[in-house]
């Protein structure tokens, strides 16, 4: 494990995690899920948990992006509070 | 109100990393986990399953009663989706459209009238836009090789990561992006929601009939050894067969459950006009 990489990687994670909660377009916070979906994926793969990295690939950076994007798209783009 | 919140989770996030420092350390080998229990997965699985893959072996085999359940689970997402948000039986738009798939003339369609029975229409909405050329041909030429992938990610997970979740999601994401490059009512034309629904339950009843034959054979339940004499190969290599055997159940009961969730929240339950 290369503890820079490591370092980078889990501050991306935060970064994303927190901007996905702070901002107030909701597509934006979807699409920083995405992306810190992403990042875990990458922290998974460090770890060696190839098969939970998979998983969160397909599911957290694919598919539930798409689901995310589309409820938005149903309802509003902003949220009120 | 904001401020409680935000007390409360720096209070329960606190502890939590207060906690967590009494776990054993990373890869440590005097955990409890790793004195017994590690050790015997990494010795074994080879032995008892002839499955390469120790995560597929432990997620589907020696843990195979919570995969069914983790399987229910998506499942039941699906029909909650479905429950919530499928708006039933409406009555039809009082104005349809029609368009002419060959010279492209949309025709507008009071209540009453009909149009005759032909493939030369497609039913469209008053949201209808062009599909892109682009966007059509790349996805096109796309999904084919992303099934490929799929299906090779559910057969391969003994051999490499991957499994039944994992191709299941990729497999529905294919159909999704379908649906997103042409729209939804093509993608429904194709796969209906009968189908879908029908696939969803199918998914999660090959697996639970799997383990009700091993039963039937004397065995415990999702005991795959029992298959060995109708699969006519040995013991050890029916448990990497049953393991197949489940995980396409799970397959497609994620792919299907992928696309139900989808179909139902990118048109609000109307069916109509997808994302």
């Amino acid at each position: 494990m290369i503890w820079q990489i490591d370092l980078a990687i889990l501050t991306l994670v935060v970064i994303t995690a927190g901007g996905a909660l702070m901002v107030k377009d909701l597509l934006g916070a979807a699409i920083l899920f995405g992306a810190y979906s992403f990042m875990m994926c990458a922290l998974w793969s460090i770890m060696g948990a190839v098969d939970v990295a998979f998983t969160e690939a397909s599911v957290g950076a694919g598919v539930s992006a798409v689901f995310f994007v589309a409820a938005v798209f149903r309802t509003t783009r902003r949220t009120k509070d | 109100m904001k401020i409680i919140g935000f007390i409360i989770s720096i209070a329960t996030g606190s502890l939590l990393i207060y906690a967590a420092a009494d776990f054993p350390a990373w890869s440590d080998p005097a955990s409890p986990a790793s004195t017994y229990l590690s050790p015997h997965f990494i010795e074994k699985t080879i032995e008892e399953t002839s499955v390469p893959n120790i995560v597929t072996a432990v997620l589907a085999d020696y843990r195979g009663f919570d995969t069914m359940f983790e399987t229910t689970v998506i499942f039941s997402a699906g029909v909650v989706c479905y429950l919530l948000l499928r708006t039933s039986r409406r009555k039809e738009p009082e104005t349809r459209y029609y368009r002419h798939i060959l010279t492209g003339v949309t025709i507008e369609l009071k209540e009453g009238y009909k149009i005759p029975p032909s493939t030369d229409f497609e039913r469209i909405d008053s949201l209808w836009t062009p599909p892109d050329l682009i966007i059509r041909t790349v996805c096109r030429l796309l999904i084919p090789f992303i099934q490929l992938f799929a299906l090779y990610v559910i057969a391969h997970g003994h051999h490499s990561p991957g499994g039944g979740f994992q191709g299941g999601v990729i497999l529905g994401a294919s159909i999704i992006l379908f649906a997103i490059s042409f729209d939804l009512r093509a993608a429904i034309s194709r796969m209906s929601e009968k189908l879908v629904a029908v696939l969803c339950a199918v998914g999660v009843l090959i697996y639970a009939c799997t383990g009700g034959l091993c039963l039937l054979f004397g065995r415990n339940f999702l005991d795959y050894g029992a298959l060995a004499e109708l699969l006519g190969v040995d013991a050890v290599t029916a448990r990497s067969h049953g393991i197949l055997i489940v995980e396409i159940g799970v397959g497609i009961a994620v792919m299907a459950t992928m696309i139900w969730v989808y179909n139902n929240v990118s048109s609000a339950g109307k069916y109509e006009q997808g994302l």
